[in-house]
């Protein structure tokens, strides 16, 4: 059998109920705030038929580009690096596209240029003579935004903002880009 | 009339003053010399290993192989030749590319707890250890005080009786 007097020492010797109370609310805070970024980090690219998130996008030349001040214009938002070769593959395309689309002002195309170095950029942009405006992705923040696997990777965004159509990897034709931009035209 | 020793003297000091000039400029001109040095392999590395390749998975861009990380690596360079700082290059990375091309994340909003958390569980987990040995060491008695049990066993007085006399038949 116990000592009274011994179980009166455990009790005094516990710790106070409000110490208890503030690491319970740490732990939990933390467990928390573990699921929150455990949530964030498995939640899947945009789907298409949903809003796309408005962006910001400044490009090489310094112009800005606000998506959500191009509403009513289909954007075309493709992502792209110099140092990927299979982003090469649709890069005569992707302008081919532009010059066909620019005159009807319709339809808007952005590059997306993902962790690259300007020098090499402007070089990739010359040697493809692309026209159409492209920019740093800085900080990632726009493929972050897509939750882009690689490069190349091209989102249409429809003219009331939603996702119409994605593309992973490179176009292969004219014919396969103008295929996923025409129905989304009046 | 001409004075010869006078032109001696003064040729003297112009060549003393001539000596002491190219002396006090050596080393300035050694300095500019190693400055304007472009940087080398092991400069540009010395940052590099501080960064990791934003597009593959935990290598540094000291070691990445890419084409990407050459690049990276090149911009180093220019940076490094513009006179940029370590720091302001790395910044300059990060602007570019965010927070993930650090070595460690840096120390702002919630990235604290990166630093905090560890330290603080190490030290409420002593404090429990040595909490809970503590009341271990007070519950458990003292060998000096234990008292020799008591039995009014007949037979372990014969044992007793019969390990005493052992011990004498051996002493003799």
């Amino acid at each position: 059998m116990q000592n009274p007097s011994s179980e009166e020492n455990t009790q005094k010797r516990s710790l106070p109920t409000g110490v208890v109370t503030i690491v319970f609310a740490i732990v939990l805070g933390f467990l928390a705030l573990l699921a929150w970024g455990l949530n964030n980090a498995q939640k899947g690219p945009i789907q298409v038929g949903k809003s796309v998130p408005p962006f910001t996008l400044t490009s090489f030349s310094g112009d800005v580009y606000d998506t959500a001040e191009l509403q009513g214009k289909v954007i075309v938002v493709n992502f792209w690096a110099s140092w990927c070769k299979p982003c090469e593959q649709e890069a005569a395309e992707m302008e081919q596209a532009w010059k066909e689309y620019q005159p009807t002002g319709e339809v808007i195309f952005l590059g997306v240029d993902y962790v690259d170095t300007e020098t090499e950029a402007l070089a990739y942009l010359d040697k493809f003579n692309i026209t159409y405006p492209n920019g740093p992705d800085l900080r990632t923040k726009i493929s972050q935004l897509f939750r882009i696997r690689g490069v190349p990777e091209t989102y249409i965004i429809d003219k009331e903002g939603k996702l119409a159509g994605v593309k992973i990897g490179p176009y292969t034709s004219i014919g396969e880009i103008k295929m996923m931009i025409d129905p989304l035209l009046d | 009339m001409y004075n010869h020793s006078g032109f001696h003297f003064v040729k003297k000091i112009t060549i003393l003053g001539l000596l002491i000039l190219v002396l006090f400029f050596i080393p300035t001109m050694n300095v500019l010399a190693q400055s304007g040095n472009p940087p080398t392999a092991d400069d540009v590395n010395a940052v590099a290993k501080q960064l990791y390749c934003p597009v593959c998975e935990n290598i540094p861009l000291d070691v990445c192989p890419t084409q990407a990380c050459a690049q990276w690596r090149e911009t180093i360079r220019e940076k490094l030749i513009a006179g940029w700082s370590e720091e302001q290059i790395k910044q300059y990375f990060v602007d570019q590319y965010g927070d993930r091309v650090l070595a460690e994340p840096p120390r702002t909003g919630l990235n604290w707890l990166v630093y905090i958390l560890p330290p603080v569980v190490f030290l409420v987990g002593v404090f429990f250890v040595y909490r809970n040995l503590t009341k271990l060491k007070r519950s458990s008695p003292n060998p000096e005080n234990i008292e020799e049990p008591k039995t009014s066993d007949p037979y372990y007085s014969q044992v007793e009786d019969a390990l005493k006399s052992l011990v004498e038949a051996e002493k003799d």
